[in-house]
């Protein structure tokens, strides 16, 4: 191993970088545009973030307090679209972008024009979304999922911004996964086999083939709505001869694969993780992978299990409450792999490993409410509360976010060359524990009890609630400065991290120094 | 450096990039503008915003392809890339029979189900005693429960014809690319040829059946699901060859320069298969719009 | 505030229940076992303890037994929630019938057994919205006119509605179901004990999906004959005033006071108090072209509505008297100042599609 990167250390034409802004303009390499990916999604965390404080601060209290209700309705759904789009799916994209021709051993992503134009084209799609704000009228307020006719007929007239901010973040995911299937069924150093490769490498690829399947739908239930409100089809109106639920269906059938897209990177980055700390290789391997693909195939088959309620016949509402249940079994694999992992190991408990361990209890619990969800006639009384909500912030916040978190910890040093400084990071461990879940845990009970979401204003019967639930969001949000100061501390400097940095750690992008040089792989690899 | 091993080429730095990433912004942006000032009847920026971004886009794909072009022309493209290449464009046309995936399910939804349950099919009873009494629900829906009617579009006159016609301009497309690969430029260069040809006379007589329907059978964009689903299918399908000509004209100027070789010739063999791909939708869209 | 499911006062609504708990405690189980083996090893197989790690990454024999008994499990949740779904689809044999018809903001009832039917709004005054006055006991979850059901009795519901989707929910019934526009979806109940019970809209309806409530009455029987038989004197002694009432005028004042107490309940919403709408979004009424210049237009456009947008055909929802005296607060209220008075039998004209 050590005569590649040897060869680099002389290589100095290829080892340089160029400079100023062009760099990041003009950029071809995998870990520039990984880099960007990871700064823009932490930028968009903060911006998705501050909105959701803006819900928390009106629900704080009873009554209105700060905002409109229609103001309210545009947080909530920008608050929404932001976290999914811009900071969770980008987060995942630049971790593809940094570790997988790393850990394939490919000099870079297959077409790297092509992947600085995924890039690029982001920043300028939450523009125009975010742009759409300050019209009149305001923004978005029809919640993430855009339910026709709200977005349609009942909209307000920045509604085509929207629907064409979307069409471009579309564009933007279709072109980012095509270079991750391309680049890892192509580009692989010779010997690196399907069944040898990184379980971050399965995930992702699974993760890009969904991509791919339902993106292009999302672009064709938008361009319906947009079509709907601005040129007189009447796909979601009964009048025409439509529907507003094929609106649903049509959305859910990307919807539900989309919330798997932002879970199955994150099982690649716990099932690195894991056994990196606890100094044993990954159980069940093989059972991981297979678990991985029968998730992704079965997210296809239980789309409306998001619209119990819409009045579909019985048969129908019972085959997707049968494959909905079904997910949890290939997930359980998973989490039990995970503790078999563990069982027997020698565990230390750096920050990464902390984050995933958070993400394995925090993510089932998650899980569990999904499956109670799952069960129609109880999801009748769930739908729509805050019970949902809770739901998907366990496995939102406290699963991919977490799982975030942990692979930014796992992999800084590999990308600065520094440590970052482990006691801050246990701090914001800590302090994100423990707020995640003061913020997150009630939501449950005020579900329960009967509280709406997507309300700006509720019963004073929820009021302790709401206001404990309120603190522990600021909390966490406070939190994440933590974060942010580390980042920017190891960036800067600190203790030189060696190649390997985890004594456990396996893998190719554990061969190459630390910082990983500019070009890595230039020559593929020896793979055992 | 292992001998046995090509190099991957990574191109250095690019400007096209971030100018196409400009250019989509321009559109989406004056996209949206263009449409919102159209619905109420006011003119603004987004029109012209919306060229001003096509224009970018033109000159971006310009200068991308010119560089494409030239690197391929002096060797830098392995075997390992050509196939890079190969998988990305299979990808995306799996994305493209997604994307018209939607509005086939679209068109399957409104037809076998939503029109059954306006008619009062399933637990549906109550919405046609109540609410829509006088619907009957036969597809295609001349007559939508609100009451627009029209006129549907018989399948066996042009539409016909129009099959045909992308239907030989598969094949001839085919004749070229065996040319190519038996380096019989007469027939590369004819069979190209006429495929364009073809193609070009489909969207014109595409275009007439558009007059056709809204002059004559009332057939328009907002007379309810059945010409919504008409016109978004063969609409975007319409787009589709059009692209794809636009494809396959380029390949034709790169072919009279003498570009391809019988080994190498990616950009010919994505145009082909996007020609394909979009055949194939029509052949589906034949029998689920016009047909059944 | 309870920390549970309501067990609600149907049958129903017990065997939701009983369902909850049943998945709750089958997932703590689980979760006790597999984060018990978790944090057993996180404090015994720690590195700091000197444990020397093992090599195992492999066994078909578990692999298969942790698949097996998740699907025996899921499969002992399957049975009871498929029969509680199944009784919960039967709305065969009712009693009585409602159609309820969700719209921008409010809901509408129609017996279909009696010549009954109303629309229920929010009663929490706006003041106490705007913390200007001390919020009562039933802030949010009070209606002027609640729904009123019998006991003991099938009930069926026939849910729709005219503008964008809604859904009609009473956790205490355990019913759930959306309203959508053009379609109707159906559910049932059947209520053992008398009393008042509370919900809201379940599915986001545009700016004031939150002032939505839905409330219940249930009363005995015999107490709900005489609701009925009050309830359709009182519409049909409201009819027959409608019809004296084309033949009076009524004056100014009147006019303007009615007016803007409709103008409070109806129109504020998304005209806003100030009369000035929400730009880009609902248009103003000060200073509005339509309101100025065009009597007719204008009377129009509030009877019957305008198609493809969010303002509704009142023509349908309000008393000629209130339509009259909205009217004429809208000519001439908000500087609007045309010093127009219009009266019932304007309104009725344009109603029937005659000129005025
Ligand atoms: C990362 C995102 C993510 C993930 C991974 C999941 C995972 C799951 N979700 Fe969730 N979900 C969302 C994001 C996600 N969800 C979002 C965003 C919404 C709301 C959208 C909106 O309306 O805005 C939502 C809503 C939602 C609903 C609709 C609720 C409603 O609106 O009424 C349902 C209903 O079935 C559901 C179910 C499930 C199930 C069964 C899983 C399963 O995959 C979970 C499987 C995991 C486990 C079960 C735990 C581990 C397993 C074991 C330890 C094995 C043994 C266990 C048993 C046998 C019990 N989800
Ligand atoms: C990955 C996705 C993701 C993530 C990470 C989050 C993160 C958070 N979300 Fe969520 N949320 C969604 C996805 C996500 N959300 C979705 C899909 C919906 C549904 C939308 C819809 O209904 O349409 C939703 C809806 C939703 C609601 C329901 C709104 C409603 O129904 O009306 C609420 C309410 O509390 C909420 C809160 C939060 C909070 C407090 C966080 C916190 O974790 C955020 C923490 C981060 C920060 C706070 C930013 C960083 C810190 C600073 C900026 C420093 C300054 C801090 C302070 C001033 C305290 N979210
Ligand atoms: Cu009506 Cu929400
Ligand atoms: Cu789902």
């Amino acid at each position: 191993m050590s005569a590649i990167t040897h060869e680099h250390e002389h290589d100095h034409d290829h080892d340089h970088k160029p400079t100023g802004i062009k760099r990041w303009l003009f950029t071809t390499n995998h870990k520039d545009i990984g880099t960007m990916y990871l700064v823009f999604a932490l930028v968009m965390f903060f911006i998705g973030g501050s909105m959701a404080m803006v819900i928390r601060l009106e629900l704080f209290q009873p009554g209105m307090q700060f905002v409109e209700p229609q103001f309210f309705n545009q947080m909530t759904t920008v608050h929404g679209l932001i976290m999914v789009f811009g900071a969770v799916m980008p987060a995942f994209t630049g971790l593809a972008n940094w570790m997988i021709p790393m850990m394939i051993g490919a000099p870079d992503m297959a077409l790297p024009r092509m992947n600085n134009w995924s890039f690029w084209i982001l920043p300028f799609a939450f523009l125009i979304l975010l742009l759409s704000l300050f019209m009149p009228g305001g923004g978005p307020d029809f919640g993430w999922t855009f339910y026709a006719p709200l977005s349609t007929t009942y909209s307000n007239d920045s509604t085509a911004l929207f629907v064409f901010s979307v069409h471009i973040m579309g564009i933007s995911s279709i072109m980012g996964a095509i270079n991750v299937i391309v680049t890892i069924w192509n580009m692989r150093a010779p010997r690196m086999t399907w069944m040898k490769m990184p379980l971050f490498v399965w995930t992702w690829f699974i993760t890009a083939f969904l991509l791919i399947m339902v993106m292009p739908v999302l672009a064709g239930a938008v361009t319906m709505v947009l079509t709907d409100k601005y040129f007189g089809t009447s796909f979601f109106d009964a009048a025409g001869g439509g529907d507003p639920v094929l609106f649903q269906h049509i959305f859910w059938f990307f919807g539900h694969p989309e919330v798997y897209i932002m879970i199955l990177p994150a099982f690649g980055i716990v099932s690195a993780i894991i056994p990196t700390f606890a100094r044993k290789p990954l159980f069940g391997y093989a059972s991981m992978v297979y678990a991985t693909a029968s998730i992704a195939v079965l997210s296809f088959l239980v789309w409306a299990h998001h619209m119990f309620t819409t009045g579909m016949p019985v048969f129908a509402t019972l085959f997707f409450m049968y494959c909905t249940m079904l997910i949890a079994v290939p997930t359980g694999v998973k989490v039990f792999n995970w503790v078999a992992t563990m069982w027997r190991g020698a565990m230390t408990f750096e920050v990464p490993m902390m984050f995933a361990l958070a993400f394995i209890v925090l993510f089932t619990i998650g899980g569990f409410s999904g499956l109670m969800l799952a069960i129609t006639p109880a999801d009748f009384q769930y739908h729509d509360t805050y019970f949902v909500v809770a739901h998907f912030h366990y496995v939102l916040v406290s699963g991919a976010v977490f799982s975030i978190i942990a692979a930014a910890y796992y992999w800084l040093p590999k990308w600065t060359g520094y440590m970052y400084d482990e006691r801050l990071g246990q701090l914001h461990f800590w302090c994100s524990l423990i707020s995640v879940n003061l913020l997150f845990f009630p939501m449950h009970f005020v579900g329960l009890a009967g509280m709406p979401r997507r309300i700006p204003d509720y019963a004073l019967q929820f009021a302790d609630f709401n206001a404990f639930i309120s603190v522990g969001g600021f909390l966490f949000g406070l939190s994440q400065l933590i974060f942010v100061w580390v980042i920017v501390k190891c960036a800067r400097g600190g203790e030189k991290a060696t190649a390997q940095v985890w004594e456990g750690a396996e893998g190719l992008e554990w061969q190459v120094p630390s910082p990983a040089p500019y070009h890595t792989f230039d020559t593929p690899p020896e793979v055992k | 450096m292992s001998k046995t091993y090509e190099k991957y080429y990574v191109p250095a730095q690019s400007p096209w990039p971030i100018v196409g990433a400009v250019a989509l912004f321009c559109i989406a942006f004056g996209a949206g503008h263009y449409v919102i000032d159209m619905s109420k009847q006011q003119s603004g920026f987004g029109g012209w915003l919306l060229l001003l971004g096509l224009a970018i886009l033109v000159f971006m794909l310009v200068g991308w392809f010119r560089n494409v072009i030239d690197e391929s022309m002096s060797g830098l493209y392995s075997s390992q890339m050509d196939r890079s290449f190969r998988q990305g464009m299979s990808w995306f046309i799996v994305s493209e029979v997604m994307f018209f995936m939607a509005f086939f399910g679209a068109l399957f939804y409104g037809r076998v189900i939503a029109m059954e349950w306006l008619g009062g099919a399933s637990n549906n009873a109550m919405t046609f005693a109540i609410l829509w009494p006088d619907f009957q629900p036969v597809w295609p829906l001349v007559k939508t429960p609100g009451g627009i009617e029209t006129q549907a579009m018989p399948a066996w006159g042009l539409p016909a014809i129009n099959t045909a016609i992308l239907l030989i301009s598969s094949v001839t497309l085919h004749f070229a690319h065996t040319g190519l690969e038996q380096n019989k430029r007469g027939q590369l260069k004819g069979m190209l040829f006429v495929t364009l040809l073809l193609g070009v006379i489909f969207l014109c007589l595409q275009g007439y059946e558009y007059v056709h329907a809204y002059r004559d059978l009332g057939l328009r964009l907002d007379s309810g699901f059945y010409g919504n689903t008409f016109y978004l299918l063969t609409g975007f399908h319409g787009l589709h060859v059009t692209l794809g000509a636009l494809i396959l004209f380029f390949v034709f100027l790169r072919v009279l320069k003498g570009h391809f070789t019988p080994e190498k010739h990616f950009a010919f063999q994505a145009g082909a298969w996007y020609w394909h791909f979009v055949d194939v939708v029509w052949v589906c869209l034949f029998f689920f719009v016009y047909v059944l | 505030m309870p920390l549970n499911m309501t067990r609600g006062v149907t049958e129903i609504s017990q065997q939701v229940y009983q369902l909850h708990m049943t998945i709750f405690w089958i997932c703590c189980v689980i979760g006790a076992v597999v984060f018990g083996i978790m944090f057993w090893s996180i404090i015994r197989h720690r590195k700091a303890r000197g444990v020397q790690p093992a090599q195992f990454h492999e066994s078909t024999k578990v692999e298969i037994l942790w698949t097996a008994i998740p699907v025996v499990i899921l499969i002992g949740m399957a049975i009871p929630a498929t029969k509680t779904l199944i009784a919960m689809e039967d709305t065969s044999a009712a009693d009585v019938t409602v159609l309820v018809t969700g719209s921008q903001w409010k809901w509408h009832y129609k017996y279909l057994d009696h010549e009954i039917e109303y629309f229920s709004l929010l009663a929490t005054p706006r003041e106490q919205i705007a913390n200007k006055l001390a919020k009562g006991e039933n802030y949010l979850l009070e209606v002027d006119r609640p729904l009123v059901i019998p006991t003991g009795k099938k009930v069926r519901f026939l849910m729709t509605s005219d503008d964008v989707i809604h859904s009609w929910w009473v956790p205490a019934f355990a019913v759930k179901k959306d309203a959508n526009p053009g379609f109707i979806n159906e559910a049932w109940t059947r209520v053992d004990e008398p009393g008042i019970y509370r919900g809201q809209c379940a599915e986001l309806c545009g700016k004031d999906h939150g002032f939505m409530p839905v409330v219940v009455i249930a009363k005995e029987p015999a107490d709900y004959q005489v609701w009925v038989a009050q309830e359709e004197a009182r519409i049909a002694a409201a009819k027959a005033a409608e019809r004296e009432l084309l033949a009076m005028s009524m004056d100014m004042a009147e006019l303007m006071t009615t007016g803007e107490r409709v103008y409070q309940g109806w129109c504020v919403a998304c005209h806003q108090a100030s009369g000035n709408g929400l730009p880009g979004i609902f248009p103003a009424i000060r200073g509005s072209q339509l309101v100025l210049n065009d009597r007719r237009a204008h009377i129009d456009i509030i009877v019957n509505g305008k198609p493809g947008t969010a303002m509704q055909a009142f023509g349908r929802q309000l008393s000629l008297k209130e339509l009259a005296a909205v009217i004429t607060y809208t000519r001439n209220a908000f500087d609007n100042n045309t010093g127009d008075a219009v009266q019932a039998a304007d309104v009725y004209a344009v109603q029937q599609g005659k000129g005025e």
